[in-house]
């Protein structure tokens, strides 16, 4: 029996691998080199950067379009302030739980939600983050309606000089964002990776080759609700304060994140990111026009679906043929 | 022992009954051929042993275990391995990585130890030179190829090929027999529905004949073939009533 080897890295994925480690290096020194308004944009583009790669995930590959992801978002912010107001929890520990914990209340609501399809699944997603909205406010601990404020001994907890406590809230934007995109590209490399492909393309020949549907997209499901949760702490971490209308927002947590993924390239991992900077790029330049802003970004959101079904990435990847992420498998047979 | 028992299936889609009363048993290592009209009910019957679809009536036993309620993931995992008539390639993989799914999940497998199987069958296929192209780039003719290897990858007993061999040229079609041999050699059942008839006779022992959902004749396939009800009904040398 003739040899063979399986490779997986490319020229073109061995530099993109070279250059994201310098892109780190120059962004985990951001501090010393960003002034502080930056460091606050750059944790915003970390957590959206997050939440497109997560959504991506779910809706790109698993098939789970869902439109109610604010309601982990708003789970996590909620769960970070009751941990950190009533118990005390260090606030970046409570990231790590609020994770957990989104995940936990994951496992419960899938198998609901997974009896419902297509259509009827994106507006049951919907309808539990408006049931998360609701169940928040009646919350008067938590300021009910109204909302709350994180006390300032918290926020002073992480660190006492303003540029350490700064810099430790930036990197921990910064983890997450890696966190996320590190989970999606070695569960895509994976045996795991393998079935959600299958699934993406055909759920019927999937099944009939024995891969276990309904559990890959619990699986997935729920590392995705605990990922977007611990987001969705930090967020509300940066923001200092919460509210229902604000932590359960479907504009915010997922209008605006099927946006970047949509014009970046759904189902792939290049697209969140390229869609990500596409995003921050119109609403720095634009967000001055105020509603004209919402209109151009409306605008090109169908001009994408209509034109670049696959999105930014998916013109580039087409026209060069580079996959800057390996996830595919090539064998080499010896000549 | 016959590795596959099917007793009595139904199966309706509103008012059209597509599996009427069918029976079906196959020994171990034997291979059996259908044929019948488009439209008669011959993959449903495919569904219906794979478990895509749940019959409302009868029952089939696989390898001495009732299988007639059990999803088709573990009927895979117990040893049916099907093709598509129109062909599901994972058409964002390559041909290797479809049939690595059917080597990992079907023999529930690890990566690595599906690795070998996989090269296996793309040898024994004839798609080592695609190994690396997308699926969703092949050929038609390839795409059904691929089939056959994904499901040949799982390592099946029970091996369902659901035409396959439509529209290939008279030295594809002697190849792709040669590999349907090659296959039936290492004791693998076989259950081939095809159209193309000479290249199923120079493979199945026994033809069932499919018709209106029922199966309506049985036999050694020549004596099947040259009965009038099979003339009448298949070939439609005469005007069906």
């Amino acid at each position: 029996m003739a040899g063979f080897s399986i490779q997986r890295s490319t020229r073109t994925s061995r530099a993109t691998a070279l250059v994201a480690l310098l892109v780190l290096a120059a962004l985990v020194a951001a501090p010393w080199w960003a002034g502080r308004a930056d460091l606050r944009l750059l944790g915003e583009i970390f957590s959206f950067l997050a939440l497109a790669t997560l959504w991506n995930l779910l809706a790109g590959y698993t098939g789970l379009v869902s439109v109610g992801q604010q309601a982990y978002v708003g789970f996590g912010g909620y769960a970070l302030f009751a941990l950190a107001m009533f118990l005390g929890v260090h606030p970046l520990l409570a990231i790590v739980i609020a994770g957990i914990a989104g995940a936990l209340i994951a496992i419960p609501i899938a198998p609901l939600l997974f009896r419902l399809q297509g259509a009827y699944f994106a507006i049951g997603t919907w309808v539990l983050a408006e049931v998360f909205r609701l169940s928040f406010a009646q919350v008067s601990a938590l300021g009910g309606g109204s909302g709350a404020s994180l006390p300032a001994g918290v926020v002073t907890g992480i660190a006492s000089e303003r540029f350490v406590r700064e810099a430790m809230i930036y990197w921990t934007a910064l983890a997450i964002a890696v966190a996320a995109l590190a989970f999606v590209i070695l569960l895509l490399r994976s045996r795991t990776g393998l079935a959600l492909t299958a699934l993406r393309d055909s759920e019927i020949a999937s099944e009939s080759l024995g891969i276990g549907i309904w559990r890959t997209k619990l699986a997935v499901y729920v590392s995705v609700a605990g990922l977007t949760s611990a987001t969705g702490a930090f967020i509300f971490l940066q923001k200092l304060r919460i509210s229902p209308d604000a932590a359960f927002s479907v504009n915010d947590w997922t209008a605006y994140v099927i946006f970047i993924a949509v014009i970046g390239g759904i189902g792939t991992i290049e697209g969140p990111i390229i869609g990500t900077i596409l995003f921050f790029l119109l609403r720095e330049t634009l967000a001055d026009l105020g509603t004209t802003y919402l209109m151009i970004l409306g605008a090109v959101a169908i001009l994408v679906m209509l034109r670049a079904p696959k999105g930014v990435w998916g013109i580039i990847a087409e026209r060069t043929g580079w996959s800057l992420v390996p996830i595919r498998r090539r064998v080499v047979f010896p000549q | 022992m016959p590795i596959l028992t099917a007793q009595r299936l139904s199966k309706r889609y509103g008012a059209l009954q597509v599996t009427d009363d069918v029976s079906l048993s196959l020994e171990q290592g034997e291979a059996l051929g259908i044929i019948g009209p488009n439209g008669a009910g011959k993959t449903t019957l495919f569904n219906l042993i794979a478990g895509t679809v749940m019959p409302e009536g009868g029952s089939i036993v696989f390898d001495g275990a009732e299988v007639t309620r059990m999803p088709a993931r573990s009927r895979c995992h117990r040893g049916i391995g099907r093709s598509f008539q129109i062909p599901h390639p994972f058409s964002g993989m390559t041909t290797y990585e479809n049939v690595l799914v059917g080597a990992a999940f079907g023999r529930n497998a690890s990566e690595r130890d599906s690795e070998q199987r996989a090269v296996d069958v793309l040898e024994l296929t004839g798609l080592k030179r695609k190994a690396n192209t997308y699926a969703g780039q092949l050929t038609l003719l390839e795409r059904k190829r691929l089939e056959m290897a994904r499901a040949l990858a799982s390592d099946p007993k029970l091996l369902l090929l659901d035409e396959i061999a439509g529209g290939l040229t008279e030295p594809e079609c002697a190849e792709l027999v040669a590999t349907i041999q090659a296959v039936r050699a290492e004791g693998v059942s076989v259950i081939w529905i095809e159209h193309v008839v000479h290249a199923l006779l120079a493979v199945v022992d026994r033809i069932a004949v499919i018709d209106f959902g029922r199966k309506i004749a049985e036999g050694e396939p020549r004596a099947v073939m040259a009965s009038p009800e099979v003339a009448t009904i298949y070939m439609g040398i005469e005007g069906t009533p």
